[in-house]
Parts: C-alpha cells; sequence; structure tokens
C-alpha cells in the first residue's frame, strides 16, 4: 500500500497521458465518426461505398494491427509521425471513428424519413438538411451507445503502452517491476484511474441526455 | 388578376362552371404536368397524368386509397422522382438535383399528412429555420413573419413550445405557418386532415379556406369533401394512377360523368 502512495506521481503522469489520448482521441473520433455516418446515408453512391469500406475495415481489424500500420507501415509510405502520442491519437481515431460511425447512424436511421423531407420541403439541400436537422435530432438519440463507444475507446488507450507511449497501463508494467512485492495495490490503483475518467463519463452521458432529450 | 375580388369558395357555390375550370390551354399555368409516369417496381402508380394549375387556382385531388394522388402531389416538389414526362413550374422545368432543386422547392410550399414538424425546434424556430437558412432572412425580421403567420393559423400563443406538447391539430397549422414563411408560389397539400382527429379537423381546414380566399394557388390530396365543395376550383378524380375525371365541385359532386367517380363518392357520401 505505501509503494501506491509513494508512486502517486508516477501514476499522475500515467493518468494524465490516458486521459489526454482518450479526450483529444474522443472528441476527433466524434467529429470523425459523424461526418462518416453523414457519408454513409450520401445521396452520391460512391460516398457511401467509400464510407462503409472504411467502417467494415476499420472496425474489423484489431486495434493493434491499427496501431501497427500507423507506427511501422505509415512511415514506409513516406508519412513520417513523431513518436510518442500522435501516432496513439490517430490509431484510436481511424478505429474509434468507425464505431461512432455506426453508433450515429443508427440514429439516423431512427429519424423519421418525414423530418428530411419536410427539410428538404422548404428548400434546404442535403447537407443543410443532415446538419440542421436530422444530425441534432440522430445525435440525441446515440447518447448511450457513443458513451459505451467513449468508454471502450478510454480502455483501449492501454493499446498504444505497447507503442512506446507511457500511459496507464505502460506506467503499471513500469510500477509493477519496480514494486514486486505490491503488484497487486498498484494494479488496483491503476483500475481506479480507468475508473476515474469512465464513470464520470457516464454520468456526464446521463446528464446530457436528459438535457437534450425531447419527445417527437 | 381577377382573383383577389372573387371569392373562389364563393364561386365554387355557382352552377356555371368557372373559367379557370378548364385552363388547359392557359399558357401561365403555374404548374404543369405532361404525360407524367411513375413506377413503384411493378406497379405504375402514374399513368400518362397531364394536369395544369392555374395561378390563384384551388385544386382538390381526391380518389380511393392507392390512386396514385399523394404520389402525384409528391413529385411536384420531386419528394418522388418520375420516370417520363415533364414537370413545370411557372414555366421551368423542375431540375434534377442539388442546389436549383432547392431553390424551386422553396417557391412550393408543402404540408404533410403526419406534420413532420422538426421535433427538436420550438414552434418558432420550427417557422424561421427555412427563411433563415434558405432565404437569408435577418433572424429579427423572420421572426417577424413567423409571428405574424403564427397568429394567421391562431397558434401565435404557442410560438416557445416544443412540437410535442402541441395537439394535432396545432401541429399541423404550425406546419401551414412553416410552408407559408417561405412566400411559395403553390401549396401543395398532401391528406393534411387525415392523420388528425375529428374535432381537429376544422381548425386546419379554416386555415386551408382562408388561404384560399387569399389567392394562394393550392393543390389539396383530401378526403374532406366538404372542404372540396367549399374551396375548390375544380376537382380532380383519380383512379389506378389516371386522372378520370375534372370539373368544378358542383358538377363533379351531383352529376360525376364516369362511373368510376360515381361509385366512389356513392361510397363516401352514403354515410
Amino acid at each position: 500500500m505505501s509503494a501506491l502512495i509513494e508512486e502517486l506521481p508516477r501514476l499522475w503522469e500515467g493518468f494524465q497521458l490516458t486521459l489526454f489520448l482518450a479526450v483529444v482521441s474522443g472528441a476527433l473520433s466524434l467529429v470523425l465518426g459523424t461526418v462518416l455516418a453523414a457519408l454513409r446515408v450520401a445521396p452520391l453512391k460512391s460516398l457511401r461505398v467509400f464510407a462503409a469500406a472504411y467502417v467494415e475495415v476499420a472496425r474489423n481489424t484489431p486495434l493493434t494491427l491499427v496501431f501497427v500500420f500507423v507506427v511501422f507501415v505509415l512511415p514506409t509510405l513516406g508519412l513520417i509521425l513523431p513518436l510518442g502520442t500522435t501516432p496513439a491519437i490517430i490509431a484510436l481515431t481511424a478505429y474509434t471513428s468507425a464505431f461512432v460511425c455506426e453508433a450515429v447512424r443508427s440514429g439516423i436511421n431512427s429519424v423519421g424519413v418525414g423530418q428530411a423531407e419536410a427539410a428538404r420541403a422548404i428548400g434546404l439541400g442535403t447537407v443543410a438538411t443532415l446538419r440542421l436537422v436530422v444530425l441534432p435530432q440522430a445525435l440525441r438519440t446515440v447518447v448511450p451507445p457513443l458513451i459505451n463507444v467513449l468508454i471502450a475507446l478510454t480502455k483501449n488507450t492501454s493499446v498504444a503502452a505497447g507503442f512506446t507511449v507511457v500511459e496507464l497501463t505502460s506506467t503499471s508494467r513500469g510500477l509493477a517491476r519496480d514494486n514486486p512485492a505490491d503488484v497487486l495495490a498498484l494494479l488496483a490503483g491503476v483500475a481506479v484511474c480507468y475508473l476515474l475518467i469512465t464513470i464520470p463519463a457516464g454520468l456526464l452521458a446521463g446528464r446530457i441526455e436528459r438535457k437534450v432529450v425531447f419527445s417527437r | 388578376m381577377a382573383y383577389e375580388t372573387n371569392v373562389p369558395y364563393l364561386q365554387g357555390m355557382d352552377d356555371t362552371p368557372l373559367s379557370r375550370s378548364d385552363a388547359g390551354a392557359d399558357a401561365s399555368a403555374l404548374v404543369r404536368l405532361t404525360k407524367v409516369n411513375k413506377h413503384f417496381g411493378a406497379l405504375h402508380v402514374l399513368k400518362d397524368i397531364d394536369l395544369e394549375v392555374a395561378r390563384g387556382e384551388v385544386v382538390v385531388v381526391i380518389g380511393p386509397s392507392g390512386s396514385g394522388k399523394s404520389t402525384l402531389c409528391r413529385a411536384i416538389n420531386r419528394l418522388e422522382t418520375i420516370d417520363s414526362g415533364t414537370i413545370e413550374l411557372d414555366g421551368r422545368r423542375l431540375p434534377e438535383e442539388g442546389k436549383a432543386l432547392a431553390t424551386l422547392r422553396a417557391d412550393v410550399g408543402m404540408v404533410f399528412q403526419s406534420f413532420n414538424l422538426f421535433a427538436h425546434k420550438t414552434v418558432l424556430e420550427n417557422v424561421t429555420l427555412g427563411p433563415v437558412r434558405v432565404k437569408g432572412t435577418r433572424a429579427a425580421e423572420a421572426k417577424e413573419l413567423a409571428m405574424s403567420l403564427l397568429e394567421r393559423v391562431g397558434v401565435d400563443s404557442q410560438a416557445g413550445k416544443m412540437p410535442a406538447q402541441l395537439s394535432g391539430g396545432q401541429q399541423q397549422r404550425v406546419a401551414i405557418a412553416r410552408a407559408l414563411a417561405m412566400k411559395p408560389k403553390v401549396m401543395l397539400f398532401d391528406e393534411p386532415t387525415s392523420a388528425l382527429d375529428p374535432e381537429m379537423i376544422n381548425e386546419v381546414l379554416d386555415v386551408m379556406v382562408a388561404l384560399a380566399k387569399d389567392g394562394m394557388t393550392m393543390i389539396v390530396v383530401t378526403h374532406e369533401m366538404g372542404f372540396a365543395r367549399r374551396a375548390a376550383d375544380r376537382v380532380v378524380f383519380m383512379a389506378d394512377g389516371q386522372i378520370v375525371e375534372e370539373a368544378d365541385p358542383e358538377t363533379f359532386f351531383t352529376n360525376p360523368r364516369s362511373e368510376r367517380a360515381q361509385d366512389f363518392l356513392s361510397k363516401i357520401l352514403t354515410h
């Protein structure tokens, strides 16, 4: 137990990095996933096919492979990234946005077709119809599944530990190595750190859900 | 136009046929459909439809369900595409897609059977969205216009509420105000009272009659024969995807020529 208290500064470092990865990748995934969902219902078939193909590839590939691709393959294709958090954020975003896309798309499908028809009938174009009428309603209905995706993302940041990012999981390895007698307490401390991110996220989602709810 | 001084629904009561009833040769027809065909799979829903609607005219489309009248109405602002034929609005052919189509739709007001008010926006925002986002009207101006329209349809006191808090009749009147806010050249009504409780039908029909009196060009798909009698300049009877008969309301209801129309009327007017 004393080891845990002594190592709190290291844990804090790891916690900050995990939180950083989760928040930045989460925000980017929400944006990219929403754009992908919009493409999946676009009037142009080529856009729909592209988005569908991207989603299928990204969500069916193990996250570790996505990391390998970003960290080792992209540089051979000429895209040199600084080591550390940047490739991790790219990999996490590329992967998570596919899940965001599918959650948002289910929300879009739940918005009655009459809403889009009414929007088009007053002269709104395809993009404006999506942005002003369909997506605002779709996103409100998918707050719970989106939070699931973001919680999964928070835990998925641990994959970055294998790619030179010293976030929580990587920190926990170091801690366990340095304090072999207190492994259980240290791992419990790390687990609590993850909970400190995911549980408030769930609570926040509940609040957002109550706030944006509307009846049809 | 002589229309302002001639109240159409009083004309409809007259025995003499309306001058606009056979506007077939009128070059200034606001809406013109020529040889329009449409299929849903194997079902031929619109068969060689020719229809012209003059400026200021109120045309009521009736017919048994599945006759294609809703599809006809929705084709006019291209919510349904057509397979062949042409639809012109104010002399211009309906654009296929994109900005030109959106611009045209702004000129065509549409009222749906299921209201389709934007569920996440207040009543007022429902009415101001089009003017602000499509026409670039300033917010204050759009609000003023919206309030005057909401007053006109009698729901101005509900302006701050969400659509779901309103009764069906109120929602449909807001939907009419929303369409009017775009200052459309023509209003399409696709069974506007079919989803309403009986006691709410009249409040919507009253608004529509007032609109007709003001000279709005209207194409109304409805089962409300009373409205057709009160406000229509012309009744178009459809069956099996074809226009079977056209006449002024009095002639149509008292002396329908076709067997299909006689049969239809006998079924709906007997009780």
